[in-house]
């Protein structure tokens, strides 16, 4: 033990910053390791937007054919898109907290969210990534931004940005749940209703009165009436106002019932 | 980072259920700062209960703890910050490097980018991790990952070090090397909690010795003082030939007053004894017959028959991999 002491350095305020980046730098580091885990966001939106668009294309679209349907799909399905990525988020920290490793972040002298935050932050790559498949896909397929390309990239902005808020309730029941099993469970229950039960692949109006009111709170139906605004055009300032209001109350409800659960979780 | 304390851990009536199950029924237990304690106990004592208690990560139903001075309740933060844990289970990240995983704890910890580097360094050299250092986690043996477990848990210099079985698993050579690794941190002042199985291993490092059995303290002290307390001494000899066994066994039952138990396979005599005066007796006598030994001994009970005494049952089978017991002195 002949070498110099390096001593631990003291808590500094916002320490929890640079924890949080360490922790996300870790999960993008893992996410190399592991390059099959991305098929989610990978070649899933390729074969979702394959499928829906050739499938159920001509029968929608009434006429125009799949061409005629790409325009109204593409930022519907960029929205199903991301809502399925997240629930990735609450299935990974679940199995991570099951290996251990947590166990050594908990005996960290860190802040307690670093851990989540670091979770989110490192699944905002695969986010983006999920993004940039849909949509590069789009454009080889024809797709283009009808209301200039800032509008358009400020919709894929938003998207992901809405993507990290709605995450936190994956966190939450990530920790909440027992197994990744139970979360995945969990997750397919409530995503398959939230967005088929939408505009995103026909209009709200072809559906019945039930369905409808469950439509009109939704906040799916926003966000995908903001990004068809962004992208092709059409009224923006109520959707995005919701959207935006929905962004806010996910982070503020789910974050600290997730700080609560990590706190918690044995 | 050595705490003014004179007791590094102290713990009143810990209790911890799970469901039916009580995992600590009340354990008491203090730790004066610089030295190890040694936890045994057979499977499912609560030895890990306890070390997850006081290393913050569970919150006792009942009871409370100090560890550097602070509650691990409510003032976990604190004991975090002096405190490093080894667990049972391994708590490195599988998908990274053996390097990665300690300069990630070094960033987390607070240093610099190039001062994680150095510690993570620093201690692969010397958990003899160097070669492996850059291959993610989930390809070492069991040995290594405990090896960078135990590495991962010294990043922060703690004063206050918890190793829950460190070196089951381990081969003879690994485990000699944690063995010194825990020598070299107590003479810089580190407070060790350890727990094993291998009574050997208590032996050989803890100052003084707690035995659990179902969630309480059956039996603290040390190590000297469990054995005494355990059982009586005996007295052994080995005769040079084995034909001599009976006439060797008769002058010890002449000298002590009692029948020695005599044990042909491994060529021993062996009698129980209050203490060692009937020694020179059986030399002398030993002498006249002119009856060469290879050993002559009084020895104290083994930890393992301490062990069994106390808690009315031996230890746990070892798992087939550990080679541990007879390796040592
Ligand atoms: N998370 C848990 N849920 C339910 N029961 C538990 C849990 N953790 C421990 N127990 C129970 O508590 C008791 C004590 O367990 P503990 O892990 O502390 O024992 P141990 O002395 O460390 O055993 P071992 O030598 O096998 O590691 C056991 O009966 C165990 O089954
Ligand atoms: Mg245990």
């Amino acid at each position: 033990m002949s070498t110099a002491v390096i001593e631990r350095p003291k808590t500094r305020p916002f320490a929890w910053v640079q924890q949080s980046l360490t922790l996300a730098w870790r999960n993008i580091v893992r996410i190399r390791q592991n390059p099959e885990a991305l098929a989610d966001v990978t070649f899933q939106p390729i074969i979702f937007l394959a499928l829906f668009l050739f499938v159920f294309g001509g029968a929608i679209s009434q006429g125009a054919g799949w061409r005629g349907y790409l325009p109204v799909l593409l930022p519907g399905l960029l929205v199903q898109t991301v809502v399925f990525a997240t629930m990735g988020t609450g299935v990974g920290l679940n199995d991570d907290f099951a290996k251990g490793v947590f166990d050594r972040f908990r005996s960290l002298p860190i802040a307690r969210i670093s851990p989540l935050i670091g979770a989110v932050l490192g699944d905002a790559v695969r986010y983006s990534l999920s993004i940039i498949v849909l949509m590069a896909s789009g454009f080889v397929l024809g797709f283009r931004f009808q209301n200039g390309i800032g509008n358009g990239l400020l919709g894929m902005l938003i998207v992901l940005l809405f993507a990290l808020s709605m995450c936190w309730i994956w966190v939450w029941l990530g920790l909440k749940l027992k197994t990744a099993q139970g979360v995945q469970g969990i997750a397919f229950l409530v995503m398959f209703p939230l967005t088929f039960g939408s505009n995103i692949f026909v209009p709200a109006d072809t559906l019945p009165g039930f369905l409808q009111a469950f439509v009109k709170i939704s906040p799916i139906t926003y966000l995908v009436d903001t990004e068809r605004a962004l992208m092709g055009g059409g009224a923006l300032q109520k959707p995005l106002l919701i959207t935006l209001a929905w962004m806010v109350g996910l982070v503020a409800i789910f974050a600290p019932l997730a700080i609560r659960a990590y706190r918690r979780r044995t | 980072m050595t705490t003014s304390h004179q007791v590094a851990i102290e713990a009143v009536g810990l209790v911890k259920k799970y469901g039916a199950t009580t995992a600590l029924a009340g354990v008491d237990l203090t730790v004066p700062t610089g030295t190890v304690l040694g936890v045994l106990g057979p499977n499912g004592a609560g030895k890990t209960t306890a070390v997850r208690i006081l290393g913050t990560l569970l919150q006792p139903d009942a009871g409370h703890a100090t560890v550097g001075g602070y509650d691990v309740v409510r003032e976990a933060g604190k004991v975090r910050e002096i405190i490093g844990l080894t667990g049972q289970y391994a708590s490195v990240d599988e998908d990274m490097s053996g390097r990665r995983n300690l300069a990630m704890i070094g960033r987390l910890l607070g240093y610099s980018r190039s001062q994680a580097k150095e510690r993570a360094d620093e201690l692969l050299e010397r958990f003899e991790l160097v070669d492996a250092g850059d291959r993610i986690a989930k390809t070492y043996s069991g040995g290594m990952r405990r090896r960078l477990d135990l590495a991962a848990s010294l990043v922060g210099h703690p004063s206050i070090l918890y190793l829950d079985e460190p070196t089951t698993g381990l081969d003879p050579h690994a485990r000699n090397g944690v063995w010194e690794t825990v020598r070299d941190l107590v003479l810089d002042g580190t407070t060790v909690l350890l727990t094993t199985q291998y009574l050997e291993e208590a032996d050989a490092l803890a100052d003084s010795l707690m035995v659990f059995d179902k969630g309480r303290v059956v039996a603290s002290g040390r190590p000297a003082e469990l054995k005494a307390q355990a059982g009586k001494q005996s007295l052994d000899v080995r005769p040079a030939e084995p034909a001599h066994l009976e006439r060797v066994a008769a002058i010890v039952t002449e000298a002590v007053g009692a029948r020695p138990s005599v044990d042909v396979v491994n060529t021993l005599v062996s009698v129980p004894v209050s203490d060692g005066t009937s020694m020179p007796v059986v030399v002398r006598r030993l002498d006249e017959a002119g009856i060469a030994v290879t050993e002559l001994s009084l020895r104290l009970p083994s930890l393992d028959e301490v062990f069994l005494a106390l808690t009315g049952h031996a230890a746990e089978e070892r798992p087939a991999d550990a080679v541990l017991e007879g390796a040592g002195r």
